[in-house]
């Protein structure tokens, strides 16, 4: 974790959530602090963390639509 | 995303028909993308995309490493605090750049207190549990990283506590690629995790005043493929436009309430890169308000000379695209990742570095 990239964000499940601080897992099974004071985040949402802070949620249906529609378009061709 | 969701955007057959349909619309003439992210660097060569495309559609790395592009003078500034006695935190990547003559790195072997930290709140932390020492953060990045910075310097940090502001903004960088003699991009991949603080709407520039066509993508293989698959078809289609391949997490508007907080703490000023120069208005500053926390203010730093690229580096060259890793003579022979001559081969997010650990030699 130390060597992290400058411009990466890494997906974490949101577990609970106190004030300005969450915590949340990064698929390690393992919680940690992260500051969620620029998302507007719940728990069971997945945020992208960037050096201890959490710039964005994500959202799935969005990821999933994105798929989809690519899938349609070269499908047709 | 979960593993399970990234996974859905590293699909081989997906990706299959993608690079299918990019070579059937590729233009038979050469056509050059530019992304301005490390992270998209590595992404592209980690998977090998330039191999999956064809031989008229190159992508090269414009200067999207913060770390690369931060000028020798600003390490030069924190070796003169840690040889002063303040603990420097750092990102890990930053203690092993060249300064001038030294790294901090080097200071630290020699005795300096130079410590590694994940992020800005762990330096923080050191600083409250050792309230008789002075530390210092260096607060590096692009607007990914910014926000952290203007939430703890408005958190009020402690007394002992201070920030070397080196954070950079990068639509100026992008502009300043499209007035390079011969380089002649033919469209941006723009960098998904600035844009989901910044939004889209910095880079309306690019299509509408540039005829630039432009696209911010995430940092899967698929996100990039799609992203040249649609640069591609505005290139045919002869109409630029601003395009978004990473919905589900860019906002046409992008993070508004860390945009406010950056915009809270910091003037934006001309800034100096390494290696580039100056670009007006693409470097932050801490307003008058906040200058306690301002470690340039607080310790009277002056550095008179600095040198930015050591003879023998080309990191000039490729920061900005004008050469892959493999055409500089230095390129692992005297520089290698275990004895890095440049900030290039140094940075996780540095193109020589990336392309020398997965071991690229020449592009095809």
């Amino acid at each position: 974790m130390v060597n992290i990239k400058m411009c990466l964000a890494i997906p974490a499940k949101v577990l609970e959530i106190k004030g300005n601080v969450a915590k949340v897992d990064f698929g390690e099974g393992v919680a940690r602090e992260v500051n969620v004071m620029l998302v507007d985040a719940k728990v069971g949402d997945y945020v992208l963390v960037h050096a201890g802070y959490a710039i964005e949620k994500l959202n799935q249906k969005a990821a999933q639509e994105s798929l989809n529609t690519w899938r349609q378009v070269l499908e047709q061709i | 995303m979960t593993a399970n969701d990234a996974a859905k955007f590293r699909d081989p057959k997906l990706a299959k028909k993608v690079t299918d349909h990019i070579k059937k619309i590729a233009p038979t003439y050469k056509t050059k993308f530019c992304h301005v992210c490390g992270t998209h660097e590595w992404t592209i060569t980690h998977y090998g995309l330039r191999s999956l495309l064809p031989d008229t559609v190159e992508v090269i790395a414009g200067p999207g490493c913060p770390v690369c592009i931060l000028p020798a003078v600003d390490i030069d500034e924190a070796i003169a605090l840690a040889e002063k006695g303040v603990t420097v935190t750092s990102f890990g990547d930053l203690i092993r750049v060249p300064g001038s003559k030294t790294s901090l790195q080097k200071v630290k072997a020699q005795g300096g207190d130079v410590r590694i930290v994940y992020g800005l709140r762990d330096a923080i932390q050191m600083a409250k549990k050792s309230p008789d020492k002075e530390f210092v953060f260096l607060a590096v990045g692009f607007e990914t990283t910014s926000p952290s910075t203007a939430i703890e310097v408005l958190n009020r940090p402690p007394d002992n506590f201070s920030f070397l502001v080196s954070h950079r903004v990068i639509p100026p960088a992008m502009e300043l690629l499209l007035g390079i003699e011969g380089l002649q991009i033919d469209g941006f991949i723009a960098a998904g995790h600035v844009s989901t603080i910044i939004g889209m709407k910095p880079y309306e520039v690019f299509p509408t005043v540039y005829g630039m066509p432009t696209v911010a993508a995430g940092f899967e293989p698929l996100d990039v493929l799609f992203a040249i698959d649609m640069l591609l078809q505005q290139v045919n289609g002869g109409a630029a436009k601003l395009e978004n391949e990473y919905k589900r997490v860019i906002s046409w508007e992008g993070n508004v309430k860390a945009q406010q907080l950056v915009a809270r703490v910091f003037d934006v000023v001309d800034g100096h890169w390494r290696g580039i120069g100056k670009l007006a208005k693409s470097a932050l500053t801490l307003k008058k308000e906040y200058e306690k926390y301002d470690a340039r203010k607080k310790y009277d730093l002056h550095i008179e000379e600095s040198q930015d690229i050591l003879k023998g580096c080309l990191c000039h060259l490729v920061m900005v695209g004008k050469i892959n890793p493999s055409e500089c003579p230095s390129y692992m022979k005297s520089c290698v990742p275990e004895s890095p001559k440049g900030a290039c081969m140094v940075s996780n997010e540095g193109t020589c570095r990336i392309w020398a650990k997965h071991r690229v030699t020449k592009l095809r």
